[in-house]
């Protein structure tokens, strides 16, 4: 009795269920993503606005831990069990997926033409002719400091390096507030918020990063050395024991109000807001003369782009559309504070830290951090050098020309600029 | 001679038997992978295609300057990070378990336990401990110094490059003390009374007779808690890495081999992973221990003078 009715029960559910599949037939893209993170608001935000304006295709968010993400991703993408969307890594991961015919080309997607030359860099072909992902998210550098301590202090927030060093000098003065939260123990600090987060500013942005890549310029060049000279000012206004230092410190230490300044990336807005019991103003990196041409460090992060053996590519096209589309971004961006849109159509956003952060677009000029595209494939890696290198300034280990002079020496080791 | 027609002795199957089991366990997860490191150290992928390159990786890691400045740079941070624990960790092992094995001392038991215990906490949690410890912003080494007036003395030697693998391979020190201290106990307990007896009834007491008697004893334990350091150390890793990540700095001042290991083969960051490089890291490593190894087995051992009780 009892089995008969188990079996009758089967059977009707498995032909509802096809009947019910023949009926809608919806399409399920998976979108293979190391941002387990972001889940909650794939599945609360993004995912139902899609679904509400697409009828018809199903999203299905399957995130992996980001350490496993591009080994798992690549076994998948041979194995041809990868899912229809892809979250693309910045430069030469995604690049030689590219090549390897596993991501498709997005040259004729529409809206693409929508994203500046700066922020499909991470996502073209060396020649910049094949763009294969669409730029959803970059991360933008400067100083985040504590309005009430500049207040109570009188300080202005500064515009030339003069005026940097300046405030800097007297918050050492006054001896309340440590002037600047950062240490080198983990040297990336060092390296990405400090070299990278000055140095556009001396190298002209793209200009420079651009001649680099050419050969034209060299690491030993003065663009590329003195923003080591600056960082090397920096030691007298760090806290004590710096070298021993490491970035939860400095974040905690900035967070928990004894320092002023605190070097930064746009991604630490959405945790310092919920840390910090005081108000938190930003300013980009200081020029070297009132009225020069400001640039700014905005990074490319984060891209998305579609598996090249989809078996839906019609359906992951209308996706990866909504995906370059402004509707897209503004979720993304106001869900995400701190991690900004690359879409050139302006996004309101209600954080205003992450506002004060966006606004620097229109002001100055954007370009990546130097090191990303193309410089860092050999040995020894550029990125993982400018590193220890930036620390080492810092640490007084190393002047500022050696520094240049190691990282070029470096790089001229395995790296020839096409002529 | 018996001229016994000689009984064909029945094969003794058991032996095989009761071996197969930890012979096919030791190949799969020991000697397979041993020769398969080796073999991708004569490897080098070209095009996509691994091609074989005889020993050129060797040559290059030992000849081009960009391999060859952090591998010995490695090799000579390996050997101190060596030395430290032959001079500090043995000998304070040996003086606890000489004090430890003493007759009148009170709690010998929770002294024992106590100094033992670190040893078998993870490398993550005595990373960590001794990173916020020693940490200038939040750690209680500056106060406690502060406490007895010597806060001069106080630096960030974790981020110092002349002090911080020094300060790691006491850290490691601190960590592993228990193991020769156990050992070097075991010994000092297997020594048979009558021997230190007949020592008193000749006169021998106290420090003398640990320096007569009882240390000529224990060598050859001193011997194996040599050689087991010296594959530890030239095998650490995860020490460096949880304190000062994969790129060991200052400066590269705390690199090992088994961090410079780590960072070929797997990569980091934008640094790609170099399977073939990273194995032939691990190939020279292999050897160094084996030649360590070999050296003392052929070299020491054999000329230890043992006593039979």
């Amino acid at each position: 009795m009892m089995s008969k009715t188990m079996i009758a029960v089967l059977l009707a559910s498995s032909v509802l269920g096809s009947a019910g599949a023949a009926y809608a037939e919806d399409v399920t893209l998976n979108i293979e993503s190391w941002r387990n993170d972001d889940l909650p608001i794939w599945n609360e935000k993004l995912i139902p606005a899609f679904e509400k304006s697409h009828p018809g295709i199903k999203l299905k968010f399957n995130p992996s831990a980001p350490t496993e993400y591009d080994a798992a991703l690549g076994a998948k993408l041979d194995a041809n069990s990868a899912g229809d969307i892809i979250t693309c890594r910045p430069f030469d991961k995604s690049l030689a997926l590219f090549q390897k015919g596993q991501l498709a080309s997005l040259n004729d997607l529409p809206g693409i033409d929508k994203f500046s030359p700066v922020a499909k860099s991470a996502w073209e072909t060396d020649d910049g002719k094949t763009t294969f992902c669409v730029p959803v998210a970059s991360v933008i550098h400067g100083f985040i400091y504590n309005k009430e301590a500049f207040d109570k202090l009188g300080l202005k927030v500064p515009q030339t390096e003069d005026e940097f060093f300046a405030v800097l000098d007297a918050i050492k003065k006054d001896g309340t507030y440590i002037p600047m939260a950062m240490g080198t123990k983990d040297l990336w600090e060092a390296a990405t918020m400090g070299y990278q987060n000055i140095g556009p500013n001396y190298w002209k942005g793209e200009e420079g990063r651009k001649a680099l890549i050419a050969g034209k310029e060299k690491l030993t060049d003065p663009e590329w050395v003195d923003p080591f000279k600056t960082l090397a000012r920096w030691k007298d206004y760090l806290g004590d024991g710096f070298e021993a230092q490491s970035y939860p410190d400095s974040q905690n230490m900035f967070t928990l109000g004894r320092a002023a300044i605190y070097p930064a990336g746009s991604w630490e807005i959405s945790g310092f807001n919920t840390q910090a019991q005081f108000k938190m103003g930003a300013f980009p990196p200081p020029v070297k003369k009132a009225g020069d041409t400001c640039y700014i460090s905005d990074h490319t992060d984060l891209g998305i782009g579609m598996n090249a053996k989809s078996a839906h590519p019609k359906e992951a096209k209308a996706f990866l559309e909504w995906v370059a589309s402004p509707e897209f971004a503004e979720i993304y961006a106001n869900a995400l504070p701190g991690f900004f849109s690359l879409n050139s159509t302006p996004v309101k956003m209600t954080d205003p830290l992450a506002q004060e952060f966006v606004s620097w677009r229109d002001k100055c000029k954007s370009t990546i951090r130097s090191t990303y595209q193309i410089l860092s494939r050999g040995t020894p890696n550029l990125e993982n050098e400018t590193w220890v290198e930036s620390a080492n300034v810092i640490n007084g280990t190393d002047t500022p020309e050696q520094a240049g002079e190691k990282l070029q020496k470096g790089l001229d080791s395995w790296y020839k600029p096409a002529k | 001679m018996t001229n016994t027609p000689a009984k064909s002795r029945p094969v003794r199957w058991h032996i095989a038997v009761f071996l197969m089991p930890a012979v096919l366990i030791y190949t799969a997860v020991m000697i397979l992978p041993l020769f398969g490191t080796m073999q991708l150290s004569l490897f080098r992928v070209e095009n996509n295609l691994s091609t074989f390159v005889g020993l050129d990786n060797f040559r290059t890691l030992f000849g081009d300057p960009n391999w060859s400045v952090n591998f010995w740079n490695a090799l000579r941070n390996n050997v101190w990070f060596f030395i430290v624990h032959m001079v500090v960790q043995n000998p304070i092992g040996v003086v606890l378990a000489a004090l430890l094995s003493h007759p009148k001392l009170r709690f010998s038991t929770f002294y024992r336990t106590a100094i033992f215990i670190p040893t078998i906490l993870s490398f993550v949690i005595v990373g960590f401990a001794w990173k916020l410890i020693l940490s200038p912003l939040w750690g209680i080494a500056p106060n406690m110094l502060d406490a007895v007036g010597l806060k001069s003395l106080f630096a960030p030697w974790l981020g110092q490059e002349q002090y911080a693998l020094t300060t790691l391979s006491l850290i490691s020190v601190w960590q592993f003390i228990g193991i020769p201290m156990m050992l070097i106990y075991a010994a000092l307990l297997s020594i048979p009374d009558e021997i230190i007896e007949a020592a008193e009834c000749d006169g021998i007491t106290g420090v003398a007779q640990f320096w007569k008697i009882k240390l000529p004893l224990i060598l050859p334990s001193i011997g194996i808690i040599s050689i087991l350091t010296f594959v530890g150390n030239f095998n650490a890793f995860d020490l460096i890495y949880t304190t000062q990540g994969a790129l060991a700095g200052p400066n590269y001042s705390t690199d090992i081999l088994g961090t410079f290991m780590f960072r070929t083969f797997f990569g980091f960051q934008l640094q790609v992973g170099d399977r073939n490089m990273g194995a032939t890291v691990a190939s020279v490593m292999f050897f160094i221990i084996l030649a360590g190894v070999c050296l003392y087995l052929f070299g020491i051992q054999r000329r230890l003078r043992r006593y039979q009780f």
